[in-house]
Protein backbone atom coordinates (compact mmCIF):
# COMPACT_ATOMS: atom_id res chain seq x y z
CA UNK A 1 0.00 0.00 0.00
CA UNK A 2 2.90 2.46 1.40
CA UNK A 3 5.00 2.02 -2.27
CA UNK A 4 1.11 2.15 -4.46
CA UNK A 5 0.97 5.83 -2.55
CA UNK A 6 3.88 7.17 -4.99
CA UNK A 7 1.41 6.88 -7.85
CA UNK A 8 -0.78 9.85 -8.46
CA UNK A 9 -3.39 8.58 -9.70
CA UNK A 10 -3.28 6.52 -5.85
CA UNK A 11 -3.23 9.37 -3.55
CA UNK A 12 -6.10 11.00 -5.79
CA UNK A 13 -8.11 7.47 -4.88
CA UNK A 14 -7.20 7.40 -1.60
CA UNK A 15 -8.12 11.07 -1.02
CA UNK A 16 -11.16 10.97 -3.09
CA UNK A 17 -12.32 7.45 -1.17
CA UNK A 18 -12.00 9.47 2.11
CA UNK A 19 -13.81 12.61 1.34
CA UNK A 20 -16.97 10.53 -0.32
CA UNK A 21 -16.72 8.33 2.97
CA UNK A 22 -17.11 10.57 4.56
CA UNK A 23 -19.72 12.68 3.27
CA UNK A 24 -21.38 9.71 2.84
CA UNK A 25 -21.32 9.24 6.45
CA UNK A 26 -23.70 12.78 7.12
CA UNK A 27 -25.77 12.56 3.92
CA UNK A 28 -26.01 8.33 4.67
CA UNK A 29 -27.04 9.32 8.01
CA UNK A 30 -29.76 11.51 7.44
CA UNK A 31 -31.14 9.63 4.06
CA UNK A 32 -31.40 6.51 6.92
CA UNK A 33 -33.39 8.59 9.49
CA UNK A 34 -35.31 9.99 6.86
CA UNK A 35 -36.12 6.36 5.28
CA UNK A 36 -35.29 7.72 1.70
CA UNK A 37 -33.20 4.99 1.51
CA UNK A 38 -34.77 4.13 -1.68
CA UNK A 39 -35.18 7.17 -3.01
CA UNK A 40 -31.38 8.01 -3.06
CA UNK A 41 -31.63 4.43 -5.32
CA UNK A 42 -33.55 6.35 -7.33
CA UNK A 43 -31.76 9.33 -7.58
CA UNK A 44 -28.47 7.43 -8.58
CA UNK A 45 -29.98 5.36 -11.34
CA UNK A 46 -31.86 8.64 -12.86
CA UNK A 47 -28.26 10.17 -12.80
CA UNK A 48 -27.05 7.95 -15.23
CA UNK A 49 -29.91 9.52 -17.64
CA UNK A 50 -27.91 12.57 -16.76
CA UNK A 51 -24.61 10.50 -18.02
CA UNK A 52 -25.91 9.71 -21.36
CA UNK A 53 -26.71 13.29 -22.00
CA UNK A 54 -23.65 14.39 -21.39
CA UNK A 55 -21.72 11.49 -23.01
CA UNK A 56 -24.00 12.57 -26.42
CA UNK A 57 -23.12 16.46 -26.13
CA UNK A 58 -19.63 16.60 -25.39
CA UNK A 59 -19.88 17.65 -21.99
CA UNK A 60 -18.55 16.99 -18.38
CA UNK A 61 -19.73 14.09 -17.50
CA UNK A 62 -19.38 15.31 -13.75
CA UNK A 63 -21.46 18.34 -14.53
CA UNK A 64 -24.06 16.60 -16.43
CA UNK A 65 -24.45 13.75 -13.78
CA UNK A 66 -24.70 16.74 -11.14
CA UNK A 67 -27.46 18.88 -12.54
CA UNK A 68 -29.64 15.27 -13.97
CA UNK A 69 -29.48 14.38 -10.22
CA UNK A 70 -30.36 17.46 -9.05
CA UNK A 71 -33.44 17.67 -11.32
CA UNK A 72 -34.33 14.42 -10.26
CA UNK A 73 -33.98 15.30 -6.45
CA UNK A 74 -36.50 18.91 -6.90
CA UNK A 75 -38.43 16.76 -9.28
CA UNK A 76 -38.69 14.21 -6.09
CA UNK A 77 -38.95 16.99 -3.44
CA UNK A 78 -41.49 18.52 -5.60
CA UNK A 79 -43.74 15.36 -6.00
CA UNK A 80 -43.93 14.06 -2.68
CA UNK A 81 -43.60 16.89 -0.52
CA UNK A 82 -47.28 16.68 0.40
CA UNK A 83 -47.80 12.93 -0.50
CA UNK A 84 -45.12 10.92 0.48
CA UNK A 85 -47.57 8.20 0.43
CA UNK A 86 -47.33 8.01 -3.08
CA UNK A 87 -43.38 7.76 -3.10
CA UNK A 88 -43.07 4.52 -4.04
CA UNK A 89 -44.27 5.23 -7.57
CA UNK A 90 -42.30 7.77 -8.24
CA UNK A 91 -38.74 6.47 -7.21
CA UNK A 92 -39.75 3.83 -9.88
CA UNK A 93 -40.84 6.05 -12.34
CA UNK A 94 -37.39 8.40 -11.71
CA UNK A 95 -35.21 5.13 -11.59
CA UNK A 96 -36.28 3.55 -14.96
CA UNK A 97 -36.74 6.79 -16.69
CA UNK A 98 -33.36 8.07 -16.10
CA UNK A 99 -31.64 5.05 -17.08
CA UNK A 100 -34.10 4.31 -20.20
CA UNK A 101 -32.98 8.28 -21.41
CA UNK A 102 -29.13 7.64 -20.36
CA UNK A 103 -29.58 4.23 -22.70
CA UNK A 104 -30.96 6.15 -25.30
CA UNK A 105 -28.49 8.86 -25.83
CA UNK A 106 -25.37 6.76 -25.32
CA UNK A 107 -27.33 4.58 -28.66
CA UNK A 108 -27.52 7.99 -30.32
CA UNK A 109 -23.58 8.76 -29.66
CA UNK A 110 -21.56 7.92 -32.92
CA UNK A 111 -18.59 6.21 -32.59
CA UNK A 112 -16.86 4.91 -29.45
CA UNK A 113 -18.98 4.51 -26.42
CA UNK A 114 -17.04 5.15 -23.03
CA UNK A 115 -16.52 2.33 -20.21
CA UNK A 116 -20.06 2.52 -19.12
CA UNK A 117 -19.48 -0.21 -16.30
CA UNK A 118 -17.27 2.56 -14.84
CA UNK A 119 -20.39 4.33 -13.90
CA UNK A 120 -21.80 1.24 -13.48
CA UNK A 121 -19.02 -0.15 -10.89
CA UNK A 122 -17.22 3.35 -10.13
CA UNK A 123 -13.66 3.87 -11.35
CA UNK A 124 -11.91 5.74 -7.85
CA UNK A 125 -8.38 4.69 -9.68
CA UNK A 126 -9.35 7.79 -12.40
CA UNK A 127 -10.36 10.35 -10.38
CA UNK A 128 -8.67 13.88 -11.09
CA UNK A 129 -7.75 16.91 -9.88
CA UNK A 130 -11.09 18.68 -10.37
CA UNK A 131 -13.21 15.84 -9.29
CA UNK A 132 -11.34 16.14 -5.94
CA UNK A 133 -12.14 19.89 -5.58
CA UNK A 134 -15.32 19.46 -6.47
CA UNK A 135 -15.29 16.67 -3.07
CA UNK A 136 -13.65 19.00 -1.18
CA UNK A 137 -16.14 22.13 -2.01
CA UNK A 138 -19.46 19.49 -1.30
CA UNK A 139 -17.46 18.44 1.74
CA UNK A 140 -17.05 22.01 2.97
CA UNK A 141 -20.37 22.72 1.95
CA UNK A 142 -22.31 19.25 3.87
CA UNK A 143 -20.08 20.36 6.96
CA UNK A 144 -21.56 24.34 6.95
CA UNK A 145 -25.36 23.09 6.22
CA UNK A 146 -25.06 20.43 9.15
CA UNK A 147 -23.30 22.74 11.49
CA UNK A 148 -25.41 25.72 11.47
CA UNK A 149 -29.32 24.17 10.68
CA UNK A 150 -28.36 20.94 12.54
CA UNK A 151 -31.32 21.45 15.09
CA UNK A 152 -33.56 22.29 12.46
CA UNK A 153 -32.45 19.31 10.24
CA UNK A 154 -32.83 16.72 13.48
CA UNK A 155 -36.51 18.06 14.26
CA UNK A 156 -37.67 18.15 10.49
CA UNK A 157 -35.94 14.29 10.68
CA UNK A 158 -37.36 12.89 13.87
CA UNK A 159 -40.80 14.87 13.92
CA UNK A 160 -41.36 16.67 10.25
CA UNK A 161 -44.96 17.68 11.58
CA UNK A 162 -43.96 19.30 15.65
CA UNK A 163 -40.72 21.26 12.96
CA UNK A 164 -43.77 22.36 11.26
CA UNK A 165 -45.59 23.74 14.44
CA UNK A 166 -42.80 25.22 15.77
CA UNK A 167 -42.20 27.45 12.40
CA UNK A 168 -39.71 25.38 10.85
CA UNK A 169 -39.45 25.49 7.12
CA UNK A 170 -40.02 22.06 6.71
CA UNK A 171 -40.48 21.73 2.71
CA UNK A 172 -37.12 23.89 2.60
CA UNK A 173 -34.97 21.89 4.64
CA UNK A 174 -36.44 17.97 2.83
CA UNK A 175 -35.71 19.47 -0.63
CA UNK A 176 -32.59 20.78 0.85
CA UNK A 177 -31.79 17.02 2.52
CA UNK A 178 -32.59 15.66 -0.89
CA UNK A 179 -30.15 17.74 -2.81
CA UNK A 180 -27.67 17.40 -0.98
CA UNK A 181 -28.31 13.49 -1.40
CA UNK A 182 -28.04 13.88 -5.16
CA UNK A 183 -24.74 15.32 -5.07
CA UNK A 184 -23.56 12.87 -2.53
CA UNK A 185 -25.12 10.39 -4.95
CA UNK A 186 -22.70 11.84 -8.06
CA UNK A 187 -19.44 11.88 -6.11
CA UNK A 188 -20.24 8.06 -4.63
CA UNK A 189 -20.77 7.30 -8.56
CA UNK A 190 -17.39 8.28 -9.01
CA UNK A 191 -16.10 5.43 -5.99
CA UNK A 192 -18.34 3.10 -6.30
CA UNK A 193 -20.84 3.18 -8.76
CA UNK A 194 -24.64 3.96 -9.09
CA UNK A 195 -25.47 0.59 -8.70
CA UNK A 196 -23.51 0.32 -5.33
CA UNK A 197 -23.97 3.67 -4.05
CA UNK A 198 -26.68 2.36 -1.71
CA UNK A 199 -24.43 -0.19 0.06
CA UNK A 200 -22.15 2.83 0.86
CA UNK A 201 -24.61 4.81 2.23
CA UNK A 202 -26.31 2.54 4.00
CA UNK A 203 -23.82 -0.07 5.31
CA UNK A 204 -22.04 2.18 7.47
CA UNK A 205 -24.61 4.43 8.83
CA UNK A 206 -26.44 1.04 9.50
CA UNK A 207 -23.76 -0.20 12.09
CA UNK A 208 -23.41 3.45 13.26
CA UNK A 209 -27.30 3.69 14.27
CA UNK A 210 -27.10 1.16 17.04
CA UNK A 211 -23.60 2.79 18.23
CA UNK A 212 -25.09 5.96 18.26
CA UNK A 213 -27.45 7.86 20.74
CA UNK A 214 -27.94 11.05 18.94
CA UNK A 215 -27.74 12.13 15.33
CA UNK A 216 -23.95 13.74 15.29
CA UNK A 217 -22.51 11.11 16.59
CA UNK A 218 -24.61 8.96 13.92
CA UNK A 219 -22.78 10.90 11.14
CA UNK A 220 -19.22 10.81 13.07
CA UNK A 221 -18.63 7.54 13.07
CA UNK A 222 -20.62 6.72 10.19
CA UNK A 223 -18.00 8.98 8.03
CA UNK A 224 -15.47 6.76 9.94
CA UNK A 225 -16.47 3.24 9.20
CA UNK A 226 -17.06 4.45 5.87
CA UNK A 227 -13.51 5.87 5.21
CA UNK A 228 -11.97 2.34 6.75
CA UNK A 229 -14.17 0.37 4.71
CA UNK A 230 -12.86 2.50 1.54
CA UNK A 231 -9.07 1.92 2.36
CA UNK A 232 -9.54 -1.22 3.00
CA UNK A 233 -11.78 -2.26 0.06
CA UNK A 234 -8.96 0.26 -2.20
CA UNK A 235 -6.27 -1.76 -0.95
CA UNK A 236 -7.87 -5.38 -1.45
CA UNK A 237 -8.80 -4.06 -5.21
CA UNK A 238 -5.10 -3.05 -5.75
CA UNK A 239 -2.86 -5.84 -4.28
CA UNK A 240 -4.98 -8.34 -6.11
CA UNK A 241 -6.25 -5.92 -8.90
CA UNK A 242 -9.71 -6.49 -8.75
CA UNK A 243 -12.61 -4.06 -9.15
CA UNK A 244 -12.75 -1.24 -6.66
CA UNK A 245 -16.07 -0.27 -5.64
CA UNK A 246 -16.70 -3.94 -5.55
CA UNK A 247 -14.40 -4.49 -3.01
CA UNK A 248 -15.01 -1.15 -0.94
CA UNK A 249 -18.98 -2.94 -1.18
CA UNK A 250 -17.74 -6.64 -0.32
CA UNK A 251 -15.35 -5.50 2.40
CA UNK A 252 -18.59 -3.17 4.00
CA UNK A 253 -21.05 -6.43 3.64
CA UNK A 254 -18.89 -8.81 5.27
CA UNK A 255 -18.10 -6.17 8.12
CA UNK A 256 -21.93 -5.53 8.39
CA UNK A 257 -22.15 -9.58 9.08
CA UNK A 258 -19.73 -9.55 11.80
CA UNK A 259 -20.82 -6.55 13.44
CA UNK A 260 -24.36 -8.41 13.48
CA UNK A 261 -23.25 -11.94 14.86
CA UNK A 262 -21.00 -9.85 17.24
CA UNK A 263 -23.87 -7.91 18.49
CA UNK A 264 -25.97 -11.16 18.68
CA UNK A 265 -23.63 -13.15 20.96
CA UNK A 266 -23.15 -10.13 22.80
CA UNK B 1 -72.95 32.66 35.49
CA UNK B 2 -72.99 36.40 33.50
CA UNK B 3 -70.42 37.81 36.12
CA UNK B 4 -68.69 34.46 35.85
CA UNK B 5 -68.10 34.61 31.65
CA UNK B 6 -67.18 38.29 32.36
CA UNK B 7 -64.39 37.68 34.49
CA UNK B 8 -63.66 34.61 33.17
CA UNK B 9 -63.15 34.89 29.53
CA UNK B 10 -62.64 31.74 27.35
CA UNK B 11 -59.00 30.61 26.43
CA UNK B 12 -60.30 29.14 23.25
CA UNK B 13 -63.15 30.24 21.03
CA UNK B 14 -64.34 28.26 18.17
CA UNK B 15 -66.76 29.24 16.48
CA UNK B 16 -69.03 27.94 13.17
CA UNK B 17 -65.97 25.77 12.31
CA UNK B 18 -66.42 23.40 9.60
CA UNK B 19 -63.59 20.75 7.71
CA UNK B 20 -63.63 18.87 5.15
CA UNK B 21 -60.45 16.67 3.56
CA UNK B 22 -61.30 16.59 -0.37
CA UNK B 23 -65.02 16.84 -0.05
CA UNK B 24 -65.76 14.60 2.78
CA UNK B 25 -67.38 16.47 5.62
CA UNK B 26 -65.25 15.54 8.66
CA UNK B 27 -66.67 18.29 11.01
CA UNK B 28 -69.65 20.65 11.27
CA UNK B 29 -70.49 23.69 12.82
CA UNK B 30 -68.21 23.12 15.64
CA UNK B 31 -68.64 25.62 18.79
CA UNK B 32 -66.39 25.39 21.70
CA UNK B 33 -65.19 27.45 24.65
CA UNK B 34 -62.52 25.79 26.46
CA UNK B 35 -61.76 28.19 29.44
CA UNK B 36 -58.63 28.75 31.61
CA UNK B 37 -57.65 25.15 33.81
CA UNK B 38 -59.99 23.32 32.09
CA UNK B 39 -59.61 19.38 31.85
CA UNK B 40 -61.44 18.65 28.76
CA UNK B 41 -61.44 15.27 27.63
CA UNK B 42 -62.52 14.75 23.71
CA UNK B 43 -64.53 11.47 22.78
CA UNK B 44 -66.42 9.83 20.22
CA UNK B 45 -65.81 7.23 17.56
CA UNK B 46 -62.22 6.70 15.58
CA UNK B 47 -62.91 8.90 12.57
CA UNK B 48 -65.32 11.30 14.01
CA UNK B 49 -63.03 14.11 13.58
CA UNK B 50 -61.53 14.14 16.71
CA UNK B 51 -57.60 14.61 16.00
CA UNK B 52 -58.60 16.58 13.05
CA UNK B 53 -60.15 18.93 15.29
CA UNK B 54 -57.04 19.38 17.33
CA UNK B 55 -54.37 19.67 14.46
CA UNK B 56 -57.45 22.58 13.04
CA UNK B 57 -56.62 24.20 16.76
CA UNK B 58 -52.36 23.65 16.26
CA UNK B 59 -53.05 25.45 12.70
CA UNK B 60 -52.00 21.98 11.29
CA UNK B 61 -55.17 22.28 8.97
CA UNK B 62 -56.91 25.28 7.83
CA UNK B 63 -60.22 25.58 8.44
CA UNK B 64 -62.91 25.50 5.57
CA UNK B 65 -65.33 27.65 7.78
CA UNK B 66 -65.68 29.31 10.65
CA UNK B 67 -63.35 30.94 13.42
CA UNK B 68 -60.68 29.45 16.11
CA UNK B 69 -59.21 32.24 18.42
CA UNK B 70 -56.97 31.71 21.39
CA UNK B 71 -56.96 33.83 23.94
CA UNK B 72 -59.47 36.20 22.31
CA UNK B 73 -56.53 36.78 18.93
CA UNK B 74 -56.80 35.16 15.95
CA UNK B 75 -54.81 31.71 15.72
CA UNK B 76 -51.39 32.14 14.09
CA UNK B 77 -50.65 34.57 16.58
CA UNK B 78 -51.01 32.65 19.53
CA UNK B 79 -49.43 29.82 18.70
CA UNK B 80 -46.71 30.10 21.05
CA UNK B 81 -49.40 29.45 23.96
CA UNK B 82 -49.82 25.83 23.19
CA UNK B 83 -48.04 22.66 23.68
CA UNK B 84 -48.98 19.78 21.59
CA UNK B 85 -48.21 16.01 22.14
CA UNK B 86 -48.73 13.85 19.56
CA UNK B 87 -50.63 10.85 18.87
CA UNK B 88 -48.17 7.53 18.16
CA UNK B 89 -45.12 8.36 19.90
CA UNK B 90 -44.02 4.85 18.95
CA UNK B 91 -42.63 5.81 15.59
CA UNK B 92 -39.59 6.27 14.37
CA UNK B 93 -38.01 4.85 17.39
CA UNK B 94 -34.97 3.90 16.16
CA UNK B 95 -33.69 7.33 15.44
CA UNK B 96 -30.49 8.46 17.58
CA UNK B 97 -32.19 11.40 19.56
CA UNK B 98 -31.37 11.57 23.13
CA UNK B 99 -34.64 12.20 25.68
CA UNK B 100 -32.90 16.07 26.23
CA UNK B 101 -32.49 16.81 22.43
CA UNK B 102 -36.56 15.69 21.94
CA UNK B 103 -37.50 18.14 24.96
CA UNK B 104 -35.12 20.94 23.09
CA UNK B 105 -36.84 20.24 20.20
CA UNK B 106 -39.54 22.81 21.91
CA UNK B 107 -37.65 25.38 22.56
CA UNK B 108 -38.52 28.57 20.39
CA UNK B 109 -35.73 29.41 17.71
CA UNK B 110 -35.10 32.87 18.40
CA UNK B 111 -33.29 31.57 21.87
CA UNK B 112 -31.64 28.87 20.43
CA UNK B 113 -27.91 29.04 19.78
CA UNK B 114 -26.31 29.45 16.51
CA UNK B 115 -24.28 25.99 16.83
CA UNK B 116 -25.21 23.38 19.15
CA UNK B 117 -27.44 24.38 22.84
CA UNK B 118 -26.56 26.60 25.05
CA UNK B 119 -26.24 26.19 28.92
CA UNK B 120 -29.16 27.64 29.74
CA UNK B 121 -31.53 25.50 27.15
CA UNK B 122 -30.04 22.41 28.57
CA UNK B 123 -30.98 23.78 32.10
CA UNK B 124 -34.08 24.90 31.01
CA UNK B 125 -34.64 20.94 29.58
CA UNK B 126 -33.75 19.59 32.57
CA UNK B 127 -36.03 21.12 34.22
CA UNK B 128 -39.03 20.26 32.81
CA UNK B 129 -37.57 16.64 32.89
CA UNK B 130 -37.13 16.99 36.59
CA UNK B 131 -41.02 17.97 36.41
CA UNK B 132 -42.12 15.10 34.16
CA UNK B 133 -39.94 12.87 36.17
CA UNK B 134 -37.93 11.99 33.62
CA UNK B 135 -34.28 13.48 34.48
CA UNK B 136 -32.17 10.72 35.29
CA UNK B 137 -33.26 9.45 31.43
CA UNK B 138 -32.17 12.72 29.81
CA UNK B 139 -29.36 11.07 28.03
CA UNK B 140 -31.20 8.07 27.12
CA UNK B 141 -31.68 7.26 23.57
CA UNK B 142 -35.29 7.82 22.60
CA UNK B 143 -36.08 4.43 21.31
CA UNK B 144 -34.41 2.55 24.50
CA UNK B 145 -37.57 4.09 26.46
CA UNK B 146 -40.69 2.57 27.69
CA UNK B 147 -44.06 4.06 26.09
CA UNK B 148 -45.08 5.52 28.95
CA UNK B 149 -41.53 7.46 29.71
CA UNK B 150 -41.86 8.22 25.85
CA UNK B 151 -44.94 10.17 26.43
CA UNK B 152 -43.25 11.87 29.44
CA UNK B 153 -40.36 13.06 27.75
CA UNK B 154 -42.99 14.39 24.78
CA UNK B 155 -44.83 16.06 27.60
CA UNK B 156 -41.64 17.87 28.90
CA UNK B 157 -40.97 18.75 25.48
CA UNK B 158 -44.86 20.38 25.21
CA UNK B 159 -43.82 22.44 28.11
CA UNK B 160 -40.60 23.86 26.76
CA UNK B 161 -42.70 27.60 25.31
CA UNK B 162 -44.54 27.52 28.39
CA UNK B 163 -47.74 26.86 27.06
CA UNK B 164 -51.58 28.01 29.06
CA UNK B 165 -53.11 25.01 27.25
CA UNK B 166 -51.89 21.79 26.44
CA UNK B 167 -52.89 19.51 24.13
CA UNK B 168 -52.70 15.56 24.01
CA UNK B 169 -53.61 12.97 21.27
CA UNK B 170 -54.52 9.65 23.10
CA UNK B 171 -51.62 9.79 25.42
CA UNK B 172 -52.01 6.62 27.09
CA UNK B 173 -52.59 4.46 24.04
CA UNK B 174 -50.11 1.56 23.77
CA UNK B 175 -48.88 2.19 28.13
CA UNK B 176 -49.29 0.15 30.21
CA UNK B 177 -51.65 0.50 33.28
CA UNK B 178 -48.84 1.82 35.94
CA UNK B 179 -47.67 4.05 32.84
CA UNK B 180 -51.25 5.14 32.07
CA UNK B 181 -51.61 6.14 35.88
CA UNK B 182 -47.81 8.17 35.93
CA UNK B 183 -49.54 10.05 33.03
CA UNK B 184 -52.78 11.02 34.34
CA UNK B 185 -51.13 12.33 37.85
CA UNK B 186 -48.75 14.29 35.80
CA UNK B 187 -51.61 15.76 33.87
CA UNK B 188 -53.61 16.56 37.13
CA UNK B 189 -50.44 18.06 38.29
CA UNK B 190 -50.13 20.00 35.06
CA UNK B 191 -53.81 21.26 35.13
CA UNK B 192 -53.07 23.11 38.44
CA UNK B 193 -51.39 25.86 35.96
CA UNK B 194 -52.28 24.67 32.33
CA UNK B 195 -55.42 24.13 30.54
CA UNK B 196 -55.67 20.48 29.26
CA UNK B 197 -57.39 18.84 26.32
CA UNK B 198 -56.79 15.67 26.00
CA UNK B 199 -58.56 13.02 23.16
CA UNK B 200 -58.91 9.68 25.22
CA UNK B 201 -60.58 6.51 24.79
CA UNK B 202 -60.25 6.00 28.59
CA UNK B 203 -63.27 5.96 30.63
CA UNK B 204 -61.24 6.06 34.02
CA UNK B 205 -59.78 9.58 32.99
CA UNK B 206 -63.48 10.93 32.19
CA UNK B 207 -64.32 9.86 35.48
CA UNK B 208 -61.84 10.81 37.99
CA UNK B 209 -59.83 13.48 36.25
CA UNK B 210 -62.13 15.47 33.42
CA UNK B 211 -64.09 18.72 34.63
CA UNK B 212 -65.41 19.00 31.01
CA UNK B 213 -66.17 16.44 27.73
CA UNK B 214 -66.93 16.99 24.50
CA UNK B 215 -68.06 13.96 22.07
CA UNK B 216 -67.32 14.45 18.54
CA UNK B 217 -68.52 12.23 15.78
CA UNK B 218 -69.06 15.38 13.05
CA UNK B 219 -70.78 17.36 15.20
CA UNK B 220 -69.95 18.16 18.83
CA UNK B 221 -71.99 17.92 21.82
CA UNK B 222 -70.94 19.26 25.15
CA UNK B 223 -70.89 18.22 28.65
CA UNK B 224 -70.04 20.19 32.06
CA UNK B 225 -69.18 16.96 34.24
CA UNK B 226 -69.23 18.86 37.46
CA UNK B 227 -72.61 19.44 37.11
CA UNK B 228 -73.71 16.13 35.56
CA UNK B 229 -71.71 13.85 38.18
CA UNK B 230 -74.13 15.27 40.93
CA UNK B 231 -77.10 14.20 39.06
CA UNK B 232 -75.76 10.72 38.32
CA UNK B 233 -74.78 10.23 41.52
CA UNK B 234 -76.55 8.19 43.94
CA UNK B 235 -77.32 8.49 47.61
CA UNK B 236 -74.55 6.46 48.58
CA UNK B 237 -72.06 9.03 46.75
CA UNK B 238 -71.93 6.07 43.56
CA UNK B 239 -71.46 6.95 40.40
CA UNK B 240 -74.04 5.55 37.83
CA UNK B 241 -70.96 4.72 35.39
CA UNK B 242 -72.84 3.11 32.96
CA UNK B 243 -75.86 5.60 32.62
CA UNK B 244 -73.48 8.72 32.99
CA UNK B 245 -71.24 7.18 29.78
CA UNK B 246 -74.40 6.32 27.71
CA UNK B 247 -75.14 9.91 28.07
CA UNK B 248 -72.00 11.49 27.39
CA UNK B 249 -72.26 8.96 23.99
CA UNK B 250 -75.23 10.70 22.77
CA UNK B 251 -74.40 13.21 19.94
CA UNK B 252 -77.17 15.46 21.58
Amino acid sequence: MIEALSYDFMQNALIAGILVSLISGVIGSLIVVNRMVFLAGGIAHAAYGGIGIAIYSGFSIFLGTTVFAVIAALFMAFVTINQREKIDTFIGLIWAVGMAIGIIFVDLTPGYNVDLMSYLFGSILAVNDDDLYFMGLLFIVVLFIVTFWYRDILAVSYDSEYAALRGINVKLFYTLILILSALTVVIAIKVVGLILVIALLTIPIYIAQSLSSSLYMMMISSGFIATFFTIVGLWISYSYNLTSGACIILVAALSLMIFMIGVKIK
Amino acid sequence: MQINKETNLPIIEIENVSFAYDKELVLEDINLEVFEKDFLVLIGPNGGGKSTLIKLILGIYQTNKGSIKILSQPLEKKLAEIGYVPQNTNVNINFPIKAIEVVMMGQKSHKQALIGYKKEEIAYAMHLLKQVGMEEFAQSKIGSLSGGQRQRVMIARALCSNPKILFLDEPTSNIDADGQKCIYKLLKELNKRVTIVVISHDISIILDYATKVAHINKKLAFHDLSAIKKEFTTDDGHICEVELLQMLGKSR
